[in-house]
C-alpha cells in the first residue's frame, strides 16, 4: 500500500465561536483525483488553506506530500501547486513572462525552466503565442496558463480551488481532460468546484456542509449507497404545485425539482409510479413523461443535505458569502427552488 | 531570505513598471516638472517691490536720499505721488506695496544738522516679504545717515574719519542669499518621497485587487524576499528620476552639487528604501487602491512640506510638534541633501542623518514584513 499524499486526521479550525471545519478526516492516494463539493461557506477554502500550510489548524493533523502542514509549512509550500478560483494571472505580462515569474518564484533554474516552459506552452495549447500579453487571452486559454503555472515546478500534488469557474462548457471539458491527463501520470489532484457535473470526473468525491464531511466515495457508490430506492424522472406542468403536494404524500421518500422537471424516489416502482400519477392527476397537474432514471450526484447531495439545511442549498440561497457567490451554479437546475 | 526568488519578483515588477508607458513616464517626468514648477513659484527672495515716493520737499537732499533706495534691484519706482491722500488709495488697491513719504523741510532740516523723520508705509498683509522691506529700507536709511554724518565730521576739521563699528556680513554657502538654494534640496526630498511612496503603496494592494496575492503566498516565496523584491525596482527607477532632478536643479536654478555624488546617493538611497518601505506599509494596510492612494498622499505631502524643516525651521515649532517631527524621514533627508549640495560638506558632519535615516527604512521594512506575514498566514 503506497503512501498516500494527503492525510487529514480531525482537523479543526475554530474563528472565534465559528468553527469552520469540525473534526474532519480523510486520506488522498496518490495519483487520486479528489473532488470537494460544498456550498461557499461550507469550509472548503478553510480546508484548502490548512492543506497549503498558510493557515494553521486550531486542532487535529494534516500532512501533504509526507510535511506535516503546521510544524513545516515551507515544504509543504514546495512541494504543492495551487491554482485559485480567479486563475491569478498578471495580465499586463505576457505567457512566458508569467510562466517565467511562477517558475522564478518556486526556484526553478534557467536551465530547468527552458524544458518546463517549452511543456507548459504545449500543456496550456499556447505554442506561437508566447508574446502575448495574458489580458488578451480568452478565459479558457487564461484557465490553462495559469495551471500551466501552478504546476511548472512539477509538484506532487495540485490544489485547485473552483478552476473552472466563467469558463465556457467546451473549455470546461478540455481543462478536464489536463487533470486526467496530469493524475495518470501520478500527479495527486484536490479540487474543490460546486459544478456537480464536474464531480463525477472524480475519482472520489468528499461532500462538506457547515464545515463537517456529510458523504464521501466515488460518485457511483455514492449514488448506490445514498438512493437505495428507484428514482423517477417526471416532466409535467406547475412543477412547484406537483412537488409540493408529492411531498405531502406519504408514499413518497423524496421529492426535488430538477430542470423543469421533478425527481421523485419512492419505496417500490410500479406503485409509486401508479401513485405519483394519481396524486398529480387529482390536482389537475398533467404528466407528460415519467420514466425511471439513476440518480445524479445533485440529488445524492440534496437527500443528504436537505433535512440538515432546511432544505436549501445553501449557495443558491444566497446567504452564504464568499467571492465565487455571485456566479455560482449549481448543475443546471435550482433545487429547493420552490420552498 | 533567498536571493533566487528575490530576482523574479523584481524582474516582474520591473516588466510591469516599464509596461506601463504612462506610469514610467509619470515617474520620470513628473519631478522634474514638479521641480520646475515648485522651483520658479516657491521663491521668498523679496526682490523688485513696488514703491511710490510722495516728495513733498523736492530739494536736491530729498531726491538724492531716494535715488539712494533705487539704486538697488529690490525696488522698482511706480511713481511721485502729489497728494497725501493718495497713500491710501495706493494701499488699498494693492498698486504698490510701499509708499515712502519725504516732509516738506527735509532738505533744510538736514542741512541744518537737525533730525527729520521720513515715513515708510507698507502693505503687512503678506508679514514675510513686509519684514524684508522694512530691512531694507532700514539699511539704507542707516547708511544714507551714516554719509551725512561723516561728511558732517569731515566738514568740522577732522581728516580722517570712520564709523565706529566696521560692519562686514559675510554669508556662508549662499552669498547671494538666493532662496532656490535653500529650496531645491527640500523639493528634492518631497518629489521623491511622494513618488515613492505613492508607487509603491499601489503596488501589493494592486495584487491583492487582481488576486495575484493570493498565488505569491502559497509559493515558497517569504514576506521579506516580496518586500525586497518589490522595493529594489523602484529604487532603480527612483535614483534615475533623482538624476533628471538635480540636471534639473542645476540646468535651471544654477544648483550645483558641491559635496561628493556617492554620497548624496547613498542618503537618497537610504532614504529611499524608507519611502519605498512606507509606500508598502501603507499597502499591507489597506484593501483598495484608492484608500492606498489617500492614505500615502496625506502622509507624505503635508508632513514632509511642514514638519521637515523645508521651509519652517523645525526649532521654532512647539515642543509637540517637534517630537512629531523626528519620525518624519525627510527631517533626516534635508540636512543631508543641503549639507551635500549646497554645503559641500562630508559625512562627519552628517553621520546622524544618515543613521536615523537608515533606523526608519528598517523598521518600515521590518513593520512592513511583519504585516505581509500576518495577511499571508
Amino acid at each position: 500500500m503506497p503512501e498516500p499524499a494527503i492525510v487529514v486526521e480531525s482537523l479543526t479550525r475554530r474563528f472565534g465561536e465559528f468553527v469552520a471545519v469540525d473534526n474532519v478526516s480523510f486520506r488522498v492516494d496518490k495519483g487520486e483525483i479528489l473532488g470537494f463539493l460544498g456550498a461557499n461557506g461550507a469550509g472548503k477554502t478553510t480546508i484548502i488553506r490548512m492543506l497549503c500550510g498558510l493557515l494553521s489548524p486550531t486542532s487535529g493533523r494534516a500532512s501533504v506530500g509526507g510535511f506535516d502542514v503546521a510544524r513545516e509549512p515551507e515544504k509543504v509550500k514546495a512541494s504543492i501547486g495551487y491554482m485559485s478560483q480567479r486563475f491569478s494571472l498578471y495580465d499586463d505580462l505576457t505567457v512566458t513572462e508569467n510562466l517565467s515569474f511562477f517558475g522564478g518564484v518556486y526556484g526553478l533554474t534557467r536551465k530547468q525552466m527552458v524544458p518546463r516552459m517549452k511543456w507548459a506552452l504545449g500543456l496550456a495549447g499556447l505554442v506561437g503565442r508566447e508574446a502575448s500579453l495574458t489580458a488578451e487571452l480568452a478565459g479558457g486559454w487564461r484557465q490553462r496558463l495559469a495551471l500551466a503555472c501552478a504546476i511548472l515546478h512539477e509538484p506532487g500534488i495540485v490544489f485547485l480551488d473552483e478552476p473552472t469557474g466563467g469558463v465556457d462548457p467546451i473549455s470546461r471539458r478540455s481543462f478536464w481532460d489536463l487533470i486526467n491527463e496530469l493524475a495518470a501520470a501520478g500527479t495527486t489532484v484536490f479540487v474543490t468546484t460546486h459544478y456537480l457535473d464536474e464531480a463525477e470526473y472524480c475519482n472520489r468525491v468528499m461532500l462538506i456542509h457547515n464545515g463537517r464531511l456529510v458523504a464521501g466515495g466515488a460518485p457511483s457508490e455514492l449514488k448506490a449507497r445514498v438512493i437505495r430506492s428507484p428514482m423517477f424522472e417526471v416532466e409535467c406542468d406547475r412543477v412547484i404545485d406537483g412537488m409540493e403536494v408529492l411531498r405531502r404524500q406519504p408514499g413518497v421518500k423524496d421529492v426535488s425539482v430538477f430542470g423543469n422537471s421533478l425527481h421523485v424516489v419512492v419505496p417500490d416502482a410500479d406503485e409509486g409510479q401508479r401513485l405519483i400519477r394519481e396524486v398529480l392527476g387529482a390536482q389537475g397537474i398533467e404528466v407528460r413523461r415519467m420514466a425511471q432514471v439513476l440518480p445524479a450526484l445533485q440529488d445524492v447531495f440534496i437527500s443528504l443535505v436537505e433535512p440538515r439545511s432546511g432544505g436549501r442549498w445553501p449557495e443558491v440561497a444566497g446567504h452564504e458569502s464568499g467571492v465565487g457567490g455571485q456566479r455560482s451554479v449549481v448543475g443546471e437546475p435550482r433545487p429547493g427552488d420552490g420552498r | 531570505m533567498n536571493l533566487r526568488r528575490i530576482k523574479p519578483i523584481a524582474v516582474k515588477e520591473f516588466r510591469q513598471i516599464v509596461r506601463d508607458k504612462r506610469s514610467l513616464i509619470l515617474l520620470l517626468i513628473y519631478p522634474a516638472l514638479l521641480m520646475v514648477l515648485f522651483g520658479y513659484a516657491l521663491n521668498f527672495d523679496v526682490k523688485h517691490v513696488s514703491l511710490a515716493v510722495l516728495d513733498q520737499d523736492n530739494s536736491r537732499a530729498s531726491r538724492e536720499f531716494i535715488r539712494s533706495l533705487l539704486h538697488s534691484e529690490y525696488f522698482d519706482l511706480r511713481g511721485y505721488l502729489s497728494r497725501p491722500q493718495e497713500v491710501d488709495e495706493l494701499l488699498d488697491e494693492s498698486r504698490v506695496q510701499a509708499v515712502l513719504v519725504v516732509p516738506t523741510d527735509f532738505g533744510v532740516q538736514l542741512a541744518s544738522g537737525r533730525e527729520v523723520k521720513v515715513q515708510l508705509n507698507l502693505d503687512g498683509a503678506n508679514s514675510n516679504s513686509a519684514a524684508a522691506v522694512v530691512g531694507y529700507v532700514t539699511a539704507a536709511c542707516q547708511s544714507f545717515s551714516g554719509r551725512i554724518l561723516t561728511d558732517l565730521l569731515l566738514r568740522s576739521g577732522r581728516n580722517s574719519i570712520s564709523l565706529p563699528i566696521d560692519y562686514r556680513p559675510r554669508v556662508w554657502y549662499n552669498p547671494e542669499l538666493r532662496s532656490a538654494r535653500f529650496l531645491i534640496p527640500g523639493l528634492i526630498a518631497i518629489i521623491l518621497l511622494i513618488m515613492t511612496v505613492v508607487s509603491t503603496a499601489l503596488s501589493i494592494v494592486r495584487e491583492k485587487e487582481r488576486g495575484t496575492m493570493e498565488q505569491i503566498i502559497v509559493s515558497p516565496v517569504q514576506p521579506i524576499e516580496i518586500i525586497l523584491g518589490k522595493t529594489l525596482p523602484y529604487v532603480l527607477i527612483s535614483l534615475v528620476a533623482s538624476v533628471v532632478i538635480l540636471l534639473t536643479g542645476w540646468g535651471l536654478f544654477g544648483i550645483a552639487v558641491r559635496g561628493n555624488v556617492l554620497l548624496l546617493y547613498l542618503g537618497m538611497f537610504v532614504f529611499l528604501m524608507g519611502g519605498l518601505g512606507l509606500g508598502l506599509l501603507i499597502s499591507t494596510l489597506t484593501h483598495s487602491q484608492q484608500a492606498a492612494f489617500m492614505i500615502s498622499a496625506l502622509l507624505t505631502m503635508l508632513p514632509t512640506i511642514i514638519l521637515s524643516g523645508f521651509i519652517f525651521p523645525i526649532r521654532n515649532m512647539p515642543v509637540v510638534i517637534r517630537l512629531v517631527s523626528y519620525i518624519i524621514p525627510a527631517r533626516y533627508f534635508l540636512p543631508i541633501l543641503r549639507g551635500i549640495i549646497v554645503k559641500g560638506v562630508g559625512f562627519g558632519a552628517l553621520w546622524q542623518s544618515y543613521l536615523f535615516l537608515f533606523g526608519f527604512a528598517v523598521l518600515v521594512i521590518l513593520l512592513s514584513t511583519a504585516r505581509l506575514r500576518r495577511q499571508m498566514a
